[in-house]
């Protein structure tokens, strides 16, 4: 076994890739990242975020040996991702939400068998590793399933078990969420939770979904037009934009607009003022306290929090910067 | 080692998928048995016009059509999954290759087996059993050797050219239509006498292209005929040169693609 490394999982230096591409006659130059520099301690929980288009798979695939940078200096579990893709391809593994790396004519548990192979797991390490996953995962219902039947929930999750098979030290997640149902999400979620804190395993998920961040990244990288913009945590990048939470309530009544309850911003009213919408600030005050000064000027049937969506605090940080 | 039972995991289980669609599996085989043979007869129609082809009697051009279309159905039938390289660079699962702890190349040839393609082989052996059979072979070590020889080399050389083709594909958009005409075009050159090609074939399937090294070169150093002008009849015995230009080539169009490659997908 290769002893790991003591520095950083991932460590990059204005870190910058282009692509030529051909625009009706002429060649021209797309920067697709640029100077990147980020360090990833081994055991955190890092989410990359940005719009589409920011340059979150390039910067995949330049950490992962995939595509060779341009400028800048990158590496992964300490090695040159390029130079030493095959060493590197036992420390690392990447869950693509929209590409598989199973055999579609397979039933999962010769997908994994192969893997194991590839991998050149030993009988014994390959025995308890996959225990592990199928028990973990939920996958014993579907083991003898060929991958083209699979639902989406189920296909994502023995996609991650085929990824995490050989027990990577650095795990790359890309949009591992997209297209699956809360009950999924939630159960996928759960697992990387138990899996970090079990092995001690390194995450970087791309994601659009506030939850996937919420739930399991401590930090935040989010890039714009391939340059990063912000390094920190999801509460600091809320209250750097300022992103509001709503709470929408249900009255029992028509009820005049409640834009006097303190600390709050009416946004709207529907169905003559049986619901309406308030906008905080949750560095300046809470849900709860919010809720008890509405409940004395109206009777409450129902409500909700709206959380700010990642696209919107996105979408603010960019236009702060254009 | 390891690296081998991850080859032979994957072909195996490629394999077992094929047999359990039987019915297909039998047709497959039956259209690539139909297939060969009919390029077998494309030699007798032409030899019901005329009686000599480039220097080459009928029996002679049967032995040039056995040695490379046999050649080819093993080139093909353990290389020829290469040219499903566009198709993994659209759906982007290049990308997963580049996971796995193997050689990219080395996973792309192993990525799947057509055993259809052996049905192939049968006619390219058959031919080559009666070509050895009706020519007048004057039998020693030494044309045993030529023969084991220009076949080993010709398995090369068109393996070679599958490779060559898949590493073109990461500069060519749809561009497998364009190698195509080389690797199936280069195939069909090599079952005919090179003497009869024009001037640009023998450039581009005499040289550049090794072809003439397969089958027709060969047989005329083992047959004793005389040659065309241009080539000497020793020449028959550079096949393993020809096989290895042939993968430099094909080592260096492969090396250069992945560099110019840019990622699939998203």
């Amino acid at each position: 076994m290769i002893t790991p490394t003591i520095g950083p999982i991932i460590e990059t230096h204005d870190l910058g890739r282009d692509f030529r591409v051909r625009d009706g006659l002429r060649r021209r130059t797309v920067v697709a990242v640029d100077r990147l520099s980020i360090r990833v301690e081994p055991g955190e929980a890092v989410g990359y975020i940005g719009a589409n288009g920011a340059g979150k798979s390039t910067t995949i695939k330049l950490l992962t040996g995939i595509l060779m940078p341009t400028r800048g200096t990158v590496a992964t579990c300490g090695l040159r991702p390029m130079a030493d893709r095959r060493r590197l391809a036992r420390e690392v593994g990447v869950v693509f939400g929209q590409r598989t790396q199973l055999w579609w004519d397979l039933p999962v548990r010769d997908s994994l068998r192969l893997l194991a192979s590839i991998h050149a797991l030993g009988r014994v390490a390959e025995r308890e590793r996959t225990d592990e996953l199928v028990e973990r995962l939920e996958l014993a219902e579907f083991l003898g399933t060929p991958v083209r039947q699979l639902s989406l929930g189920q296909r994502m999750r023995a996609e991650v078990a085929a990824a995490l098979l050989h027990s990577p030290r650095l795990v790359i997640l890309d949009e591992p969420t997209i297209g699956l149902d809360v009950l999924s999400k939630q159960r996928l979620r759960e697992f990387l939770i138990a899996e970090r804190s079990r092995h001690g395993t390194t995450l970087l998920l791309t994601t659009h979904d506030m939850g996937d961040v919420e739930r399991l990244c401590d930090r935040i990288l989010l890039v714009d037009r391939g340059s990063l913009v912000y390094d920190g945590t999801l509460a600091g990048l809320s209250r750097t934009v300022g992103a509001e939470r709503v709470l929408v309530v249900d009255l029992a009544e028509p009820t005049p607009d409640l834009a006097d309850v303190p600390d709050t911003r009416h946004l709207g009213s529907e169905a003559g003022g049986m619901r309406q919408r308030l906008a905080f600030d949750p560095e300046s005050t809470t849900a709860a306290r919010v809720l008890a000064s509405l409940s004395d000027r109206a009777e409450l049937v129902d409500l909700a929090v709206e959380e700010p969506e990642i696209e919107e605090i996105v979408r603010r940080i960019y236009a702060s910067r254009r | 080692m390891a690296d081998l039972a991850a080859y032979r995991a994957v072909l195996a289980s490629r394999i077992r998928a094929q047999r359990s669609y039987r019915t297909s599996f039998v047709l497959d085989l039956a259209s690539s048995l139909l297939v060969g043979f009919v390029e077998l007869a494309e030699v007798w129609v032409v030899f019901h016009a005329v009686t000599e082809l480039g220097g080459l009697d009928l029996a002679a051009v049967v032995l040039v059509f056995g040695l490379a279309d046999l050649a080819f159905s093993l080139a093909d039938l353990s290389f020829g999954h290469c040219d499903t390289l566009p198709t993994y660079l659209r759906a982007g699962t290049l990308d997963v290759f580049y996971l796995r702890p193997q050689p990219l190349l080395l996973q792309l040839i192993t990525s799947d087996i057509s055993l259809r393609r052996l049905a192939r082989a049968v006619v390219g052996a058959a031919a080559l059993g009666v070509g050895l059979a009706v020519n007048d072979v004057a039998w020693s070590l030494a044309s045993v050797a030529l023969i084991v020889l220009a076949l080993v080399s010709g398995i090369a050389t068109f393996a070679a050219m599958f490779v060559w083709a898949a590493g073109a594909q990461f500069y060519l958009i749809d561009g497998a239509e364009a190698t195509n005409a080389f690797v199936y075009g280069g195939r069909y050159a090599a079952t005919q006498p090179a003497s009869v090609w024009s001037r640009p074939l023998v450039v581009v399937f005499g040289f550049f292209f090794p072809m003439a090294f397969t089958a027709y070169l060969p047989v005329v150093t083992l047959l004793g005929l005389p040659g065309p002008e241009w080539m000497p009849t020793w020449l028959g015995w550079c096949a393993p040169v020809a096989a290895l230009w042939a993968w430099v080539l094909a080592l260096l169009t492969w090396r250069a693609g992945v560099r110019h490659y840019q990622g699939g997908g998203g």
